[in-house]
């Protein structure tokens, strides 16, 4: 019987298959970040043990870093001690770091496809959950903990249980106005947080094939809010056409010899999966959260849910407590909502692609008053291409903070907080309560809607915004 | 990860029941970044209070703890294991711990042991009776030995043996580095480098 393209990744790096034992897995790439690396570290240096392969591991420091006044010392003494860790620990270890103030600084799961470290058929892991965002490479890359950390850093490998297949299928072409992020966010709405549990999601179908690859990240991204283990997108010409000529992909013959063993990188015919989920592209629009995890969200159109309509009473009080958090009532159009805060950014939403398609739309518009509206790309690299293409200039002018790369209010470790009641449209990936700041309040929507949503002071589409406030008035 | 075959030493009764790791250790000493350090932040709460029996001159130095049945309950924390180890702890005794706790512990090198409540009742009038009556944990013979006390426990042979020869997962990766170096010189020369070496 035929394999699944997971399958296939998997079974190119067993090192060591015995029975009634894990699979030792070999790991191609290791990111490290600051938050989930020091005991790894520590550990290391405990045992006596040095990094197994320095040259397949790289450092970038995110989660911590302000966006704002970079050149001066970090004010929170717990972020300065994290990535001042970081830095002696990559120093010691002889680990490639990319510090604070750097070029090719930035999220860590923005910087490893650009730099074209993130190639098909690799396994790719890290420190953090998100590391799903460099599947849509056709690579299998997992979120770790820290004591997998220390495993990976010691021997470059992995003991790992074998996963679970699931195909969710999107046949026809996305209308318009709906982007890899309601399309995203539709399939939480429809698997359920714990739908992807135990998973390994390969999308497909044609309105997967028809995303760029900023919009295949967004979609692999957020695989893990399904709670799957990995999402993976086979590869294909628009994955090749990305990492041609970047800093790491391979090049001359190796480029060739590397395209003929990537393009064999795909599910196999007559392949069976453990689950399989159709999904109708026409059917979707733009699509928000609700409430406080990501599968609670509905179309942009729709009404804040009664909890009463949720059969399943765990689902239901969800539902009461998530309305209660948000302070939201029951019946009242999404529409209607008005925000604070916006937040363009993150690993699921900070690309160029991204800033493009927010700049667009702001192009001579405001952000609506007492609105605070704050772009910050996801890496160094995106804020100068931003930058050469006047982008900054755009958001500037409509009245919003242009900021220096990271995490920033995806998580607020840093100065970057919702305050306490306060509401978000953010394009990032987690609505938790508490996410963005204590007591801050999360509405999780694609750059477009976030765009719109600036300008009216209101949850809103593009589309919302023709009818209220032509461009250029 | 240290060999672990039998150790002996003196012993803390511990009489509380479902003592979570948020007793074990306090969440902010989670902002540490190492694993060392944790022993101060050790039932941080608990330590203030003079009575509390860690307090007590004749205690320092003990290496066994006798606690209460569901040990280890809550967040699954791995520091909760690393604070014990740091204080000097060896061996945990409980008849009933946590799921998490005990997977963490056990993979760290703290020998945790399940005895039924009467021998842990028993071990607790012993050493509260005498401070210095030493306590050994054998694992070679899977056996709790203290004054009159003797009693088996139970833990599976993959375990045992990963404790006896003190191996970590890593160790037991490391055990299988030829297969490793075969199949990194099996990868393809076009793989992505992060840097020279
Ligand atoms: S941007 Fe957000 S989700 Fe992505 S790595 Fe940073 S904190 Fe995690």
């Amino acid at each position: 019987m035929g394999r699944t393209l997971a399958e296939k990744v998997w079974d190119a790096h067993v090192v060591r298959r015995a029975e009634g034992e894990p699979d030792l897995l070999y790991i191609d790439l290791h990111l490290l970040h600051e938050v989930t690396s020091p005991q790894a570290f520590d550990g290391l240096r405990q045992a006596g043990r040095p990094v197994r392969r320095t040259d397949l591991t790289i450092a970038t420091e995110d989660h911590n870093t302000p966006t704002l006044d970079i050149d001066k010392p970090i004010a929170d003494p717990v972020s300065r001690v994290q990535l001042e860790t970081l830095r002696r620990n990559a120093a010691e270890f002889g680990v490639r770091i990319h510090s604070l103030g750097d070029v090719e600084q930035g999220v860590v799961h923005v910087v490893g496809p650009q730099l074209g470290l993130t190639q098909p058929g690799m396994t790719v892991v890290c420190g953090d959950s998100h590391t799903s965002t460099h599947g849509a490479f056709g690579a299998l890359a997992f979120g770790i903990g820290t004591s997998q950390v220390e495993h990976v850093l010691a021997t470059q490998t992995l003991p790992l249980a074998p996963f679970k297949t699931m195909a969710i299928t999107v046949n026809g072409e996305l209308p318009a106005a709906v982007t890899a992020k309601d399309l995203i966010l539709a399939v939480i709405a429809k698997i359920g947080t714990g739908g992807g549990q135990g998973y390994v999601i390969e999308y497909r179908g044609e309105a997967i094939r028809n995303l760029s690859m900023e919009g295949r990240m967004t979609v692999c991204n957020m695989s893990i809010e399904a709670g799957a283990r990995a999402g993976m997108i086979a590869p294909d010409d628009t994955t090749f056409a990305y990492l041609k000529g970047r800093d790491h992909a391979p090049q001359g013959a190796d480029w060739d010899a590397a395209v003929e063993y990537w393009s064999s990188l795909k599910t196999d015919e007559d392949a069976a999966f453990d689950h399989e989920v159709v999904i109708e592209a026409a059917e979707l629009t733009p699509f928000v959260t609700w409430g406080t995890n990501p599968g609670q969200g509905a179309p942009l159109s729709a009404k804040v849910p009664d909890p009463a309509s949720f059969a399943d009473p765990s689902e239901r009080n969800a539902a009461e407590k998530a309305l209660e958090y948000m302070g939201l009532t029951a019946g009242q159009p999404l529409r209607d909502i008005k925000v604070d805060t916006v937040f363009i950014g993150s690993c699921t939403n900070g690309r160029m692609e991204d800033l493009r398609a927010v700049a667009d739309i702001l192009r001579g518009r405001k952000v609506a008053d007492g609105v605070r509206m704050l772009v910050v790309p996801g890496s160094v690299r995106v804020s100068i291409e931003a930058v050469s293409e006047g982008l900054d200039k755009v958001f500037t002018d409509a009245g919003a903070e242009w900021r220096y790369a990271g995490c920033s209010m995806c998580l607020g470790m840093n100065p970057d907080q919702l305050a306490p009641g306060e509401r978000s449209a953010s394009t990032s990936n987690r609505n938790f309560e508490g996410r963005q700041g204590k007591g801050g309040r999360t509405h999780l929507v694609s750059p477009q809607v976030a765009a719109a949503t600036a300008v009216l002071g209101h949850l809103a589409a593009p589309a919302d915004l023709d009818a209220a406030v032509p461009a250029g008035v | 990860m240290e060999p672990f075959t039998t150790h002996t030493g003196t012993a803390i009764p511990l009489r509380r029941s479902n003592v979570d790791t948020d007793q074990i250790i306090p969440a902010h000493w989670l902002k540490k970044v190492t694993k060392t350090g944790f022993e101060d932040g050790l039932f941080e709460a608990w330590r203030k209070d003079p009575e509390f029996v860690f307090n007590e001159p004749a205690r320092q130095g003990a290496s066994v703890l006798v606690a209460g049945p569901d040990f280890g309950t809550g967040s699954s924390r791995e520091h909760a294991v690393w604070a014990l180890q740091n204080y000097g702890f060896k061996a945990v005794i409980s008849s009933r711990f946590a799921d998490i706790f005990r997977g963490n512990s056990l993979k760290g090198g703290l020998l945790t042991v399940v005895l039924p409540q009467e021998t842990v009742d028993a071990l607790w009038a012993l050493t509260e009776a005498d401070p210095a009556v030493e306590v050994t944990v054998d694992l070679v013979e899977r056996q709790v030995r203290a004054g009159d006390v003797v009693a088996d426990f139970e833990i599976d042979d993959y375990t045992r043996w990963r404790l006896l020869e003190g191996l970590d997962d890593i160790g037991l990766t490391l055990r299988h580095e030829e297969d490793v170096t075969a199949f990194e010189a099996g990868r393809p020369s076009w793989l992505p480098r992060t840097q020279s070496v």
